[in-house]
């Protein structure tokens, strides 16, 4: 074995050096293609949607001629509406299954085929929820086009989403923190709502706003839920919620951003064409906002539990 | 006067202590031929013992030797893990509490425990101390200030944190945690207090001041200590319990198993053949 030479064992170790070069450079090239693209993506769109964005009037006015002019207030209000609707429907179902799952739920058949339907939900095609939501509730139920419809198929798919982030943040918890709960006897159901579900609070939180970007922009599950127009007038002062017209009445139809895209762009509109470019301006920066937010919201509560 | 006469008893009763002799015959807690099981594995054999009032127990023993778990069956945490089970009695206040009408709640106030980490809640010193009692009932806000001062005094960590009660419990040092979570039990009043390696995630001189802690919280109370430290054991017990391989072997005075093992295999852990 004295064959390898001090030349060979040199050439060994350069050529190894160099492979380590050329695949860090490879990794390195795949991760800037990827930022260069989001990047572009985004100022694209900022570009082109600037000057829509900068149009007095553009997200205060209420749209007209079918969306083809004026501003897209409503819409943005019924945004932000559906994922308000959602969140009320979508958290508490999401916070006890998840609570049931990582503190009660026995080890056995009926905890697994519950996990997998959850992760089935998740993984269930919007537009497919959306035709289940339109038939269920929109034909069904008699509802119509209507915010409630639509926040209910839009809880369908985040209800998988918000449940898993919620288990992870609770089985986070470090079970020291379980122990010493029930070693000074206090209950499971005390345990959960007084110390786990805090400690997991800032886990939470960040899942909710972020999982709340992803239900902001979802479009398909509304097109036959909520509808594809807000009403020409909303009245935010009236108390009188059964009125089509009062911005709270939750029976009424509502528009989301991203419907409101899909709706001026497919009925091939030329002159709109500024109006969609603002709208998805709008759309991205929420959603940018929502991933910000999320992450400053968890780590300043984190940062107020951990040391004060 | 009579504080002067206190404590030069109590300092009589510290020798005593540390020379590891028992001090006490009344029984606070006794178990009678307990069975651990986790699954199909037996962890834990037929371990009878007596602890007493006033007293310091150790439990000592290699890694995995049965020590903890047998000292989780005594406030039935055992119950929490899926899969095990504890067979026997364990006799407290004259009853048996190994059965399943027991009042797990009512029984885990009376039998505090103190973990291995430091775990204190996400939230206030203050709020650390009253959380449980409150969740038990106790609403007089002046009493749960006494409760916090008397608890903490009893822990040896008023004079450091009085003046930030309100802080959170995550700015206190890991030794201060420990001894928060210590003051926590102590708010309950328990008879009994486990402790499951206490000092082992501590500083040298946070050992130190957890164990000067040990003879005055022992005071009409029953303490139980699980320990890796054989120096801590022969310091603070007054009675030690040797376990090995899922068995309780030797029980005795604490001098006595030091200075006197009977069983070769407590003889060869104490020599350092094993550990």
């Amino acid at each position: 074995m004295a064959s390898i030479t001090a030349e060979a064992q040199e050439a060994r170790i350069k050529r190894s050096m160099r492979n380590d070069k050329i695949a860090t450079g490879v990794l390195a090239a795949i991760v800037g293609v990827v930022m260069l693209i989001v990047v572009a993506m985004v100022v694209y769109i900022l570009a082109q949607g600037a000057g829509q964005l900068i149009q007095p009037g553009f997200l205060t006015e209420a749209s007209r001629s079918n969306g083809t002019e004026g501003g897209i207030a409503f819409q943005l209000f019924d945004s932000f509406y559906l994922l308000v609707l959602t969140l009320i429907i979508s958290l508490p179902i999401s916070l006890g299954g998840a609570v049931f799952l990582v503190e009660y739920a026995p080890e056995g058949p009926i905890t697994k085929i519950a996990s997998t339907a959850i992760e089935t939900l998740s993984s269930l095609p919007s537009i497919v929820v959306g035709m289940f939501g339109f038939l269920m509730f929109s034909v069904n139920f008699g509802w119509g086009y209507s915010l409630i419809s639509g926040a209910i198929a839009l809880t369908m798919f985040n209800i998988p989403i918000l449940t898993r982030v919620i288990q992870q943040a609770l089985e986070d918890v470090p079970s020291s923190q379980r122990d010493a709960c029930l070693a000074m006897g206090l209950t499971r159901w005390e345990t959960t709502i007084h110390v786990l579900i805090p400690a997991a609070m800032p886990a939470i939180v960040t899942g909710v706003v972020l999982s709340a970007g992803r239900v902001f922009g979802e479009a398909a599950a509304l097109l036959f839920t909520s509808g594809m127009s807000s009403p020409a007038r909303l009245n935010f002062f009236t108390l009188n919620f059964a009125s089509p017209t009062c911005a709270w009445n939750i029976f009424r139809p509502g528009e989301s951003l991203a419907v409101h895209i899909y709706k001026i762009y497919g009925e091939g509109s030329p002159e709109a064409q500024h109006i969609v470019w603002g709208t998805a301006a709008v759309l991205m920066i929420c959603v940018l906002l929502f991933n910000v937010l999320s992450r400053i919201a968890g780590k300043a509560l984190a940062r107020r539990m951990t040391a004060e | 006067m009579t504080n002067e006469t206190d404590q030069f008893l109590s300092s009589i009763d510290d020798t005593k202590k540390r020379a590891g002799v028992a001090i006490s015959d009344e029984v606070m807690l006794e178990t009678h031929d307990v069975n651990v099981y986790y699954g199909d594995h037996h962890a834990l054999h037929d371990t009878s013992l007596k602890f007493h009032t006033d007293e310091i127990t150790a439990l000592i023993g290699p890694s995995g030797c049965g020590k903890s778990t047998f000292l989780r069956s005594l406030n039935l945490m055992n119950r929490e893990i899926k899969g095990c089970r504890v067979t026997g009695e364990i006799i407290y206040r004259d009853h048996n509490i190994n059965t399943n009408t027991e009042n797990l709640f009512e029984l885990r106030r009376s039998i505090g425990m103190v973990f291995q980490q430091p775990n204190p809640f996400h939230k206030s010193i203050r709020e650390n101390i009253t959380f449980a009692p409150k969740r038990h009932g106790l609403k007089d806000k002046k009493k749960l200030d006494q409760l916090v001062e008397e608890s903490l005094r009893g822990a040896a960590l008023w004079d450091e944190v009085k003046d930030k009660l309100d802080q959170s419990a995550f700015a206190l040092s890991g030794g201060q945690q420990q001894r928060l979570c210590i003051a926590r039990t102590l708010a309950m009043h328990p008879d009994v207090i486990l402790f499951d390696e206490p000092c082992s995630a501590l500083d040298p001189i946070s050992t130190l001041a957890i164990e000067d802690l040990m003879n005055s919280l022992a005071k009409g109370r029953s303490i139980i200590i699980v320990t890796h430290n054989m120096e801590q054991a022969s310091r603070v017990s007054n009675r030690t319990a040797f376990f090995y391989m899922g068995e309780m072997v030797e029980y005795g005075e604490t001098d006595q198993i030091f200075q006197r093992p009977k069983d070769k295999r407590l003889n060869d852990y104490l020599t350092g053949m094993f550990s």
